[in-house]
Order: C-alpha cells, then structure tokens, then sequence
C-alpha cells in the first residue's frame, strides 16, 4: 500500500502505482490527495491550471493514470520517496511558498495541542496573533 | 514561557500561540509545567517552518486581525551569545547577560506595544517592508522540509536508519536550518541536542549569527 504525504494530508492509496521515480495515479486519487484536479487543460487548482508538459504528454499519462511524481517535478515542486518507494512526499515548491508569504497573508494551517484539540490559526481571525515557536530540544 | 506576556495582553485583542517544533512527548513536560493559558502547538513534523521558511527557535511573527503579517519572521527577543558562553557551566559575562535582558525586555515591550495600539504602532512595519524583511525558501529549501517530513514519518513507523537516510539529505541541502539538525540529532539525558556536535556546529558558522539580530529601535547591529 502507497501512503502520500502533502502539506498536512496523509493518505493511502490501494489504487496508485510507483515504478522508479513515478508515480501513477488516477483522477480521484490525484485531487485527493493533493487537491489539484486533473483536467483536460491540465492539473488545476482555484483559477490556476498548469498544463502538462507537451513533449512528454505521451509518457506521463497511460491510459486513465498520471504520472504525479513527474507532473509536480515539472511544476518546480519536490519529491521525495523512501527506499521502497512506499512512501512519498510531495512537497510545495519554493515559488508557491514565497508567493504566498509575500502576499502577507499568513499561510492557515491546523496543528493539535497536548489534549488532541485541534487549532487553525484562521480561528483566531479578529485577534492579533503573536506566533512564537519553542522546542524542547 | 510566554505566560507573563500572555497575561499582560489581557484584554487587548491579542492571543499568544505557541508552537513547539517537537514531538508531542519531548514538549508534554514543558508545557505542563509553565501551564500556560494560551495554546500550546505541537508541530512535529515543522509544518510551519516549511510554511514561514522558520530556522530556529525560539522565532516569533505578528499576525494582525485580518490574518496579514505585519512582522515576518525573526528571531523572538533571544540575542546571539552562544560564543561567548563558558561551556563548562552555561555562564554568561555580566554585560552580555545585561545586554541580553535589555534586548529581550525590549522585544516584549514592542510586543505589548502592537496588543495596545495595533496597526499605529511603530513596530508594525508597511506592507512594502514587511514584504521586503520576508526570506522567501530556495529550491533546496524546499526539497530539505520534503525531506525531513519523509524522515519525521518512517521514525515513527519504527524505520530510525532509513529515516536518518532522509535527515542526513535535509541538513545537507538546508544547513541553516538548527530546527532540523537539532530535532533529528542525538540528545542527551535532559533532551537536548546540545554535546560536542552542537558546538562543532556553532563553531563552524564563522561570521553567521546562531540568531540573526531583530531589526528594532534600540538594537544595535551587533545584536
């Protein structure tokens, strides 16, 4: 069984398949996973869509499967698997992180407390947030 | 850590989240001990460092009330001493100890000067400059944070050797970061990652900063 990580979302896919460096994965899994949509005008996400590239068009997809691996590779994005290419990372790439933090809207994210709660800091919209961070090491 | 903050910002509209870059068992002793009021993160596998391109701790950013930042990241009022402490024992000379109080006093006043005055206060910087102060990740940045969540993941599947694979692959492409090689490296009984490799570490920065300076009224470039 696959397990691909992107951002904070885990999750494991019964139906992908990797072969060296790809990735193959069908439409479902693909928005999934990555919530990305796969398109006929390419993977797609809000008003964006990213065509895939031409020239390799004919072997990054077979029959209804993407190759993701090469597809986030071609969007500037990385990846990375473990030794039995069972686990992956699909990481966001440093031009959609930067423009994200050049916007100065602080990107959301979800993390717990001891107890288990979780917190978005977009839950603490209407106040002034001091994020700190600390670590025990 | 940030109770006494914390509780002087009562009532201003402002709520300190603290975010542990650490697994939930190496921070559980520490925040029940200081029982704080505010909340208490646990970012094990430093989704936010990936996010604000963070380095170290302790780093703090200013979030304004529509979500924007109007301080990007920077080091949280700590000052660069590491060298000039006697490692033996952890002593600082007295001036250096003095300096690091009246800088750290310093940070926690502009703190508590943005919770009363919000946006007109001096410390909150123009969209232009905070833009400007923003350190946006590199390539290898962002491939060392894809990494190191590959290796935070098989260690907690039990696969130490082949997660160290992925650590080792992590420092190397994004040395700068101490979160990283400091969360993936041995500790000692107390749990810090602080013997002779830490120190070969901080040795070898040569002319970098362990914490790079705040850019506020009243510091000096020297930190």
């Amino acid at each position: 069984m696959l397990t691909l990580l992107h951002e904070q979302r885990e999750t494991t896919l019964p139906n992908a398949s990797a072969s060296g460096d790809a990735l193959w994965l069908d439409r479902h899994d693909i928005e999934a996973t990555t919530g990305w949509a796969w398109k006929p005008e390419g993977l797609c996400r809000d008003d964006i869509c990213v065509p895939l590239p031409r020239d390799a068009a004919h072997s990054i997809v077979k029959h209804d499967k993407l190759d993701l691996a090469a597809m986030w590779r071609h969007m500037g994005q990385p990846v990375v698997h473990d030794a039995t290419a069972s686990t992956w990372v699909f990481g966001t790439g440093p031009a959609q992180r930067a423009a994200a933090l050049t916007s100065l809207e602080a990107p959301d994210f979800e993390l717990p407390d001891l107890d288990g709660n979780l917190h978005r800091l977009s839950d603490y919209r209407g106040k002034k947030v001091f994020l700190a961070t600390w670590a025990s090491w | 850590m940030w109770q006494a903050l914390f509780e002087s910002l009562q009532g201003q509209g402002t709520v300190v989240l603290a975010i542990a870059m650490d697994n939930a068992q190496a921070a559980r002793p520490w925040i029940e001990a200081a029982k704080p009021s505010y909340p208490c993160l646990i970012d094990r596998d430093h989704h936010v460092a990936d996010l604000f391109n963070l380095v170290n701790v302790p780093q703090a950013l200013w979030i304004d009330e529509h979500g924007r930042i109007v301080r990007p990241p920077e080091t949280a009022g700590s000052t660069d001493v590491l060298r000039m402490m006697d490692r033996s024992n952890g002593a600082l000379p007295e001036p250096i100890m003095a300096e690091r109080k009246r800088i750290k006093a310093l940070y926690l006043d502009a703190v508590r000067d943005w919770a009363q005055k919000g946006a007109a206060s001096e410390h909150v910087l123009e969209a232009g400059e905070a833009s400007q102060r923003l350190v946006p990740p590199d390539p290898a940045i962002a491939q060392a944070h894809a990494c190191f969540r590959l290796g935070q993941h098989l260690l907690r599947g039990g696969q130490a050797d082949q997660a160290r694979v992925h650590f080792d692959e992590a420092i190397r492409l994004h040395p700068d970061s101490w979160n990283i090689w400091r969360q993936a490296a041995e500790k000692d009984a107390r749990g810090l990652a602080a013997g002779p490799d830490f120190w070969a570490r901080v040795d070898a920065l040569g002319e970098k900063a362990y914490y790079a300076p705040i850019e506020m009224k009243g510091v000096g470039p020297a930190g």
